[in-house]
């Protein structure tokens, strides 16, 4: 578990303000009249070995921050410093060069593998672009990363089609493996596979993180799961982050509102717990990320709302050690009073820092 | 794969059996019959010995007995005589044309050679200009290269050939005078200065219809590029690090181009089916002008013949296009 203290390591992965915007067009001229803001303004940090759970419920922009990362989007704004270089600004080929260090284990198995190539060619093709390796040399970190993912060797002239779900997420961390990147990022690996082999999975990608010393930014909209493999937790809500705080912590008791109601939504398996338990139902809709409330995104479903959550957008700071919230709630202006809001958000403005 | 192949091979067999029947019933009730060829100043008695001695007097199923033996049995002993100079097939009656006298497969063969020279290059350019343009088109979707390539694959999918070659005749024969506006099917290539003939001869009526036939593929190549540049395993071979031209042609072009090479197998046998309409504009004498002469003079016979030699290639592309697919498509399998 990490704490506030002032570490000598510096983080593996640092974030700031990243925003990622899709233009809308419309009209007759297609003219540029808004935009999906998916993300707007994360900041957040990974150390080195660490596991960072990001959670939050569909279309929240969990997937788009995976994504733009590791720059598979042009981002629109921020930077992504992974292990000391900034990934925004990076050149094409330059861009290209950085990829080894940086992957990423994508959502659908099925679809994110090319169907006429073998298992072999897809595990080996980074292979093929990224070293001078000879083909005796590149089939052999085929099979030692078959072997590391639980794959018999046998497989590797077949198709993805003719595996399971299961047998196809493990080719793409293998596949994820083959350059030895330092940072992954999984996006929802587990959502399309049934329960058997989400555990299977899960455990896969823990064994290979105390292997091989990876980082994970651990996508998922599955709590426990997130709750199982995590040490920090990142609660996202409308292309913002809610909440970024250790694991334990979290769980025991989560701080923003709606981390609040998301974790009270985690179906609990003791009947008469259940029973007891006090479930946190929201009323109303996500707002649409195109145009997101002028206050904080979550004041127009926020049980504990008031004035100043309408008017200004609450920053995320560090109300406890190692805890971050943005809401007005915890901030001091709030508690002192109502009078400062421009105020509040210049002096949150600096964002998460270590 | 072989026995899918050989089970779609038997299973043509009916298929092709019925498709005769329904062309033969089709052209014998349409209107029109020999006997309006045959001047009016032909005595009755004779105008019926000419009938007879055509077999058009026959009735329905003894003609199409006739002909499924002449088509069947007469007609490839014959190929296989001249081909190995043979005489099984002699003194036996061949497929011959009402209006000629002469038999429908030497007629053919003769006429092929100018349909294949002009139609085939014209699709086989065609593919390759549309290939191209179709992958860069997806490539940088609504750029101007995309708005202009679809701007002239409307103009080639909506202009009708009798309209541009027309068009084209009267620019570059009638005013500027570089091609000649008529097909001369006499020319034999057999010196440069024939050679270059024959391509000016052919410039026209190919680009009429390479026009046509780009606009149409280009535009499933596009499509078929744009549905594979938006799938998943595309992100997964960026984040691969592989260089773009890679991901492109690799693994974006050859999962776009298992529909497209389907559509261009499925296209082949119009080539043999001539393309009647530019044909006739430039008077190359092809199948295509034989098919629609054979037509107007209630030539049952040959128009019997050719359509079903087109049956015959449709149903054959249509297998072929199906082994390729299973070929390119590690995912379909035929056993």
């Amino acid at each position: 578990m990490l704490d506030a203290s002032p570490k000598p390591i510096p983080p593996l992965v640092q974030v700031r303000g990243l925003k990622m915007y899709f233009p809308i067009y419309t009209g007759l001229l297609r003219r540029h009249t808004g935009d999906v803001k998916a993300v707007d303004g994360v900041s957040f940090d990974i150390m080195p070995g660490e596991t960072l759970g990001l959670v939050g419920e569909s279309g929240c922009g969990k997937s788009t921050v995976g994504r733009a990362l590791l720059r598979l989007y042009e981002i629109t704004g921020g930077n992504v410093v992974i292990n000391g270089t900034d990934i925004a600004t990076l050149g094409p080929e330059a861009l290209r060069k950085a990829r080894p260090q940086m992957q990423m284990v994508f959502q659908d198995p099925q679809a994110s593998l090319n169907p006429r190539m073998t298992l072999a060619d897809i595990i080996g093709e980074p292979l093929d672009e990224h070293t001078d390796w000879n083909s005796d040399r590149k089939l052999a970190r085929v099979y030692e990363l078959m072997d590391a993912v639980g794959l018999n060797r046998r497989f590797a002239n077949r198709f993805p089609h003719e595996f399971s779900g299961g047998q196809r997420q493990r080719i793409g961390i293998a596949r994820a493996l083959a350059l030895n990147p330092r940072f992954i990022v999984c996006d929802e690996p587990i959502a399309a596979l049934d329960v058997s082999i989400q555990a299977q999975v899960v455990n896969l990608l823990e064994d290979l993180q105390d292997k091989l010393g990876l980082t994970y930014l651990f996508i998922s909209h599955d709590l426990s799961m997130v709750r199982h493999i995590a040490d920090r937790v990142a609660v996202m809500y409308l292309g913002r982050i809610a909440e970024l705080s250790p694991r334990d912590a979290l769980y025991a008791r989560p701080l923003h509102p709606y981390a609040e109601a998301l974790l009270s939504a985690v179906p609990e398996p003791d009947p008469t717990l259940a029973r007891a338990r006090q479930r946190i139902i929201l009323q109303g809709d996500v707002p649409s990320p195109a145009n997101p409330p002028k206050g904080c995104n979550f004041c127009t479903r926020c049980p504990k709302a008031f004035d100043l959550c309408r008017r200004v957008k609450p920053e995320l700071a560090e109300v406890e050690p190692g805890r971050f919230v943005a809401c007005h709630l915890f901030s001091d202006t709030a508690a002192a009073g109502s009078t400062g809001a421009s105020e509040a958000k210049e002096r949150n403005q600096q964002g998460v820092t270590q | 794969m072989l026995t899918f192949t050989i089970r779609r091979l038997l299973m043509a067999i009916p298929t092709l059996l019925f498709i005769s029947l329904v062309i033969f019933l089709l052209v014998d009730f349409a209107p029109g019959s020999p006997m309006s060829q045959i001047p009016l100043t032909v005595p009755p008695e004779v105008r019926l010995k000419i009938i007879e001695a055509m077999g058009a007097n026959d009735p329905l199923f003894v003609r199409y007995l006739l002909w499924l033996k002449q088509f069947f049995w007469v007609e490839p002993l014959v190929l296989f005589d001249t081909l190995f100079g043979t005489s099984h097939a002699h003194g036996m009656q061949r497929i011959v044309s009402w209006q000629s006298r002469s038999p429908v497969m030497d007629i053919i063969w003769q006429r092929l050679p100018q349909t294949l020279s002009v139609v085939g290059s014209a699709y086989v350019i065609g593919v390759l200009i549309a290939l191209p343009i179709g992958i860069y088109s997806a490539y940088r979707q609504y750029s101007w290269f995309d708005q202009l390539g679809t701007f002239i694959a409307m103009i080639g999918f909506s202009v009708p050939t009798f309209f541009t070659g027309v068009v084209l005749i009267l620019v570059f024969s009638v005013n500027l005078g570089w091609f000649p506006s008529i097909y001369d099917t006499s020319l034999r290539v057999t010196d440069w200065e024939s050679f270059l003939k024959q391509v000016k001869q052919m410039a026209m009526p190919v680009a009429v219809l390479a026009l046509y036939n780009a606009a149409q593929i280009s535009r499933y190549m596009r499509s078929s590029m744009l549905d594979n540049l938006a799938q998943d395993y595309v992100r997964t071979a960026r984040a691969k690090g592989m260089a773009e031209r890679v991901v492109v042609l690799k693994h974006v072009l050859r999962n776009s181009l298992i529909p497209v090479v389907t559509v261009i197998a499925l296209g082949i046998p119009t080539i043999f089916g001539g393309a009647i309409i530019t044909e006739q504009v430039f008077k190359v004498n092809g199948l295509g002008a034989l098919l629609i002469n054979a037509i107007h003079g209630s030539d049952l016979p040959m128009v019997q013949t050719l359509t079903f030699i087109f049956a015959v290639l449709i149903v054959m592309f249509n297998l072929i296009a199906d082994v390729l697919y299973g070929m390119l498509d590690p995912r379909i399998r035929y056993d």
